[in-house]
């Protein structure tokens, strides 16, 4: 842990009891990942393996996008493939053809699980294994589930990193040490960081995924592993398991956050201190400015987060800590201990934690508590608005740059447009 | 297994959603793995409703799937009686529950709750969304219209029900305004609406009604079928769009509902549409080309509005409802056309392209297909997106309706006046494709002197002079003139075009 920032052993919320729940989820499978993920792999394409449902949910998370050439498609299943599995795998072929002629810019297709495809057991990696073979080395074809039986949201990514995981070249043994930055970030965020990795005297950094499959970063011993998102459980087991060594640290939201992201990143790398905080200091002086004014108005006020994409701790810390924010409930849909140790660490005491969902039951402790803020799905945003409580929907803050020093403001500024509109509609 | 990249329609239980979002007092226990929740959006963003649809899902995980995954529908099923005490229950399963073959109809039964429990059986790998609407409503009225004992006696003012609206509908609650207060002009009381806004109680008085108006075949057909097998109820076949397609409706009801034939009614004086038409301004929209595609029941009557009520020459008639190819190729024989029944919206691309239509009246797809080909569109059918759920009063059916469709299929269009004087000053100093908007303050620049580039498979040169013509031409007509005259020269092997062949083609092509 850096040591910027003090942690008591007595304080936080790692020890804290935290409300299991089951029953309906109002969350989106890990399909959904799709959408962000083929924006930053710029020559793969994904194709869901799965029923009009499947194809559906994209189009309807895609909204415009579904028009601007994008790279991800639906073979969609009919009864034909569910009367037997040795036709299923031959009509994936023929599917699979006609897309590779259409779009020859193709290298790296991933054939995506879904609860259909999972359920009649339609075996995705031996037909990626057969693909492989047919198209290689034009395309390298792999699959992942992001199916809703097994995959909430965001876990699509970290299923699609994991996949890719054994693909990466190996780093040679006794190589210097690198740093691996894992999780998709918007490439905007991606360049600020390479240039503060830089000023901080860390020159061998490679983010993952990488913006083309022909480029990707080497993993061995000599691999420390900086996740940069909280929802790659089995990426980081995959990246251990090929010897590399994660760097326990919070996640760069908000100033504190960011900072101390990147000191446990210096550390780990043998970078003076000092040096280092000297290098980030003007660009987090620049972020606690952003960020003061929107301090004003959420400081004080009540908080509540239904569950949706791993996020919502690190970001109840960044409105506790940073903006003085009060939380009620905050919800996720699956606590990994381990990667958000050094989170819950830096979560006030005593904060309500909650995992999985049962939404009635969830709502009536919303409804209960009047927060002032709302973090919720688009499928309850509108109708709790018609409550009368004030929301913002949880899904742009996946969309949306907001890691790092330079939109720290743009972060807070997310939390606070909802209230200050609600303001001004009510003057 | 089918390549998608957009569909058309949703799967068969989002239809079943429409229903049960558009009714108050019933409630769908679906079942459902974690993730089939999305389809709530659809009714809180882009219908805007401000409450959650009356939909549970059981959102099974894998670790479920060993085999209580029944009992995990029970509870889900009992726990949604609990709670939101509904009139009426609908159970089902989702595509994925559909494989697991847990049955929710026998699991339902088996809970014993004291209210109707309706199962559905929702093919998903056959079947789609307005299809599942359909069937969905037919079970509704199959097991909640009560046949009375004696035959209904006739009361002093004819009654009708309503059917088809629903949630999620391409301008529904309008429709539903404008021809509610139509009817009621006619001096017919209006019975039960359904499903929009109805219950399972207003469901059992369906009975209590001479006749029944459909305003969506594709939802209400088959109930309405089922409604004139079991009560005797005659429903109406024409749908009010357009001033023409309102006229005879109106005929159509009158007769059913057994009026004078002239009595005073709605006038259509009020709509403003057939005037609008014939002004000079609209000359203009005289032949233009236009392209439909849609669901059956918008896309036959928009191609009937656009022939006979505008003056456009339909070029293309499809739709995606697979359910009406019957009646679609008989309205498009009609044009002289062979319909286009596709769910691919390549397909549909490919045949706009080869139509060369000047407008195209279509889904939220051929919107987008329309402004990759530069070409002006109006969205007349669902699946359309948060725009067409407007704030205004914007119905498609009756006489504001036909208003509301000149305004819309027009404005995308250059007006008549417009396009007058952009060929009136082609070639002006300061009025052309080049010039830079006068209201920046800014000289333009000068137009660029360079040779048009020819593709590279023309079949024939042309001669300076021709060439100099063809830049008198607007601009946005000037590519259409171009392909003509070359595909003239090539049908008569002309080596070279010059003058007189631009002006020959001219002439062959206005024929």
């Amino acid at each position: 842990m850096s040591p910027v920032i003090p942690i008591q052993a007595d304080a936080g919320c790692n020890s804290a009891p935290v409300l299991r729940e089951r029953g309906q989820r109002e969350v989106f499978c890990g399909l959904t990942g799709i959408i962000w993920l083929h924006r930053k792999m710029q020559d793969a394409f994904f194709l869901v393996v799965g029923s009009r449902t499947c194809a559906h949910l994209i189009q309807s998370a895609a909204g415009v996008m579904i028009f601007a050439e994008p790279r991800f498609a639906t073979a969609i299943l009919d009864e034909r493939d569910l009367a037997g599995l040795a036709d299923a795998q031959e009509e994936l072929d023929r599917v699979v053809q006609r897309l590779l002629e259409r779009r020859p810019d193709i290298r790296l297709l991933f054939l995506v699980g879904s609860c259909p495809s999972e359920v009649i057991k339609l075996d995705l990696s031996r037909a990626a294994g057969r693909l492989n073979q047919r198209f290689s080395p034009r395309v390298r074809v792999l699959n992942y589930s992001g199916s809703g039986i097994e995959t909430t949201f965001t876990q699509g990514e970290d299923a699609c990193l994991a996949a890719l995981v054994p693909e990466l070249p190996a780093a040679p043994a006794r190589a210097v040490a690198e740093l691996l930055v894992v999780g998709t970030l918007a490439d905007v965020v991606e360049d600020q960081f390479r240039r503060l990795f830089e000023a901080m005297g860390l020159r061998r950094v490679t983010f993952f995924p990488s913006r083309s499959s022909t480029a990707l970063p080497a993993v061995g011993p000599s691999t420390r592993l900086l996740l940069a998102q909280p929802f790659l459980g089995d990426t980081a087991k995959a990246l251990e398991a090929r010897g590399a060594r994660r760097v326990p640290a919070p996640f760069p939201l908000g100033a504190e956050g960011s900072a101390a992201w990147l000191l446990a990143a210096a550390l780990a790398m043998g970078v003076d201190a000092t040096a280092a905080e000297k290098a980030i200091a003007p660009a987090r002086q620049r972020a606690m400015q952003a960020l003061a004014p929107h301090r004003a108005t959420l400081a004080g006020k009540q908080v509540f987060f239904f569950p949706d994409s791993q996020l919502e701790i690190p970001l109840a810390r960044f409105l506790a800590r940073e903006l003085g924010m009060r939380l009620t409930e905050v919800g996720t849909p699956y606590l990994h201990r381990q990667h958000l140790a050094e989170e819950l660490a830096l979560l006030p005491a005593g904060t309500a934690l909650s995992e999985g969902q049962d939404v009635e039951r969830q709502l009536d402790r919303c409804r209960a508590a009047q927060p002032d803020l709302v973090v919720c799905g688009l499928g309850l945003a509108n109708p709790l608005e018609a409550e009368g409580l004030t929301t913002k929907w949880a899904i742009e803050l996946v969309f949306t740059p907001i890691q790092g020093f330079e939109q720290a403001g743009d972060l807070a500024g997310l939390f606070t447009r909802p209230l200050r509109r609600r303001q001004l509609l009510a003057a | 297994m089918q390549l998608t990249l957009w569909t058309y329609e949703g799967p068969p239980h989002v239809g079943a959603m429409r229903v049960a979002t558009a009714m108050r007092g019933v409630h769908y226990v679906l079942h459902a793995p974690q993730g089939d929740t999305y389809a709530d959006l659809l009714f809180t963003m882009i219908e805007r409703r401000g409450e959650r649809p009356p939909v549970t899902y059981t959102t099974f995980q894998a670790r479920d799937l060993g085999g209580d995954t029944a009992q995990l529908f029970k509870d889900a099923a009992r726990d949604a009686y609990a709670r939101f005490q509904p009139q009426a229950l609908l159970v089902g399963a989702s595509c994925t529950a559909e494989l697991i073959q847990d049955d929710p109809g026998g699991l339902a039964a088996a809970l014993q709750l004291p209210v109707p429990v309706i199962p559905l059986e929702l093919p998903a790998y056959q079947k789609k969304e307005n299809w599942g609407a359909s069937e969905t409503f037919y079970q509704l009225v199959r097991t909640l219209a009560v046949k009375p004992a004696t035959p209904r006696v006739k009361g002093p003012q004819p009654r009708c029900n309503l059917l088809g609206p629903t949630a999620l509908g391409f301008h529904h609650r309008d429709d539903l305004r404008e021809i509610t207060q139509l009817l009621v002009q006619l001096g017919i009381a209006i019975n039960v609406i359904a499903p929009w806004s109805t219950t399972p109680a207003d469901l059992a008085r369906l009975a209590d009604a001479d006749f029944n108006v459909v305003l969506y075949p594709e939802i209400a057909q088959t109930a309405a079928a089922w409604l004139t097998r079991s009560f005797g109820q005659p429903a109406t076949k024409t749908i009010p769009i357009g001033v023409q397609g309102t006229r005879e409706f109106i005929a159509e009801v009158v007769e059913l509902a057994g009026l004078e034939a002239n009595a005073a009614g709605p006038q259509d004086a009020a709509s403003r549409s057939p005037w609008y038409a014939r002004s000079v301004d609209s000359t203009y929209l005289t032949g233009k080309r236009v392209f439909v595609f849609g669901d059956a029941t918008h896309a036959i009557a928009a191609a009937r509005v656009a022939s006979r009520e505008f003056g456009f020459q339909v070029v293309g008639l499809g739709s995606y409802s697979r359910e009406f190819g019957r009646e679609l190729r008989a309205a498009a024989a009609g044009y002289g056309l062979e319909a286009l029944i596709t769910d691919d919206y390549l397909e549909v691309e490919a045949a706009i392209t080869a139509a060369a239509p000047e407008l195209v009246l279509g889904t939220q797809m051929e919107r987008h297909i329309a402004k990759r080909l530069g070409l002006p569109c109006a969205v007349i059918s669902a699946p359309m997106h948060v725009q067409d759920f407007p704030a205004r009063h914007a119905p498609q059916m009756g006489f504001e309706g036909a208003n509301v469709l000149f305004d819309t299929w027009v404005h995308p269009l250059m007006m008549g006046l417009e396009e007058h004087l952009l060929s009136m000053f082609r070639g002006d100093f300061e009025f052309h494709e080049d010039a830079a908007p006068s209201h920046l303050g800014r000289a333009a620049a000068p137009a660029s002197s360079a040779p048009i580039e020819l593709p590279a498979t023309s079949p024939a040169a042309w001669t300076a002079d021709a060439e100099q013509e063809l830049r008198k031409i607007p601009f946005f007509v000037r590519a259409k003139a171009r392909r003509n005259t070359e595909a003239f020269a090539l049908s008569r092997s002309l080596p070279l075009i010059t003058l007189e062949t631009l002006y020959d083609a001219k002439a062959h092509f206005s024929k």
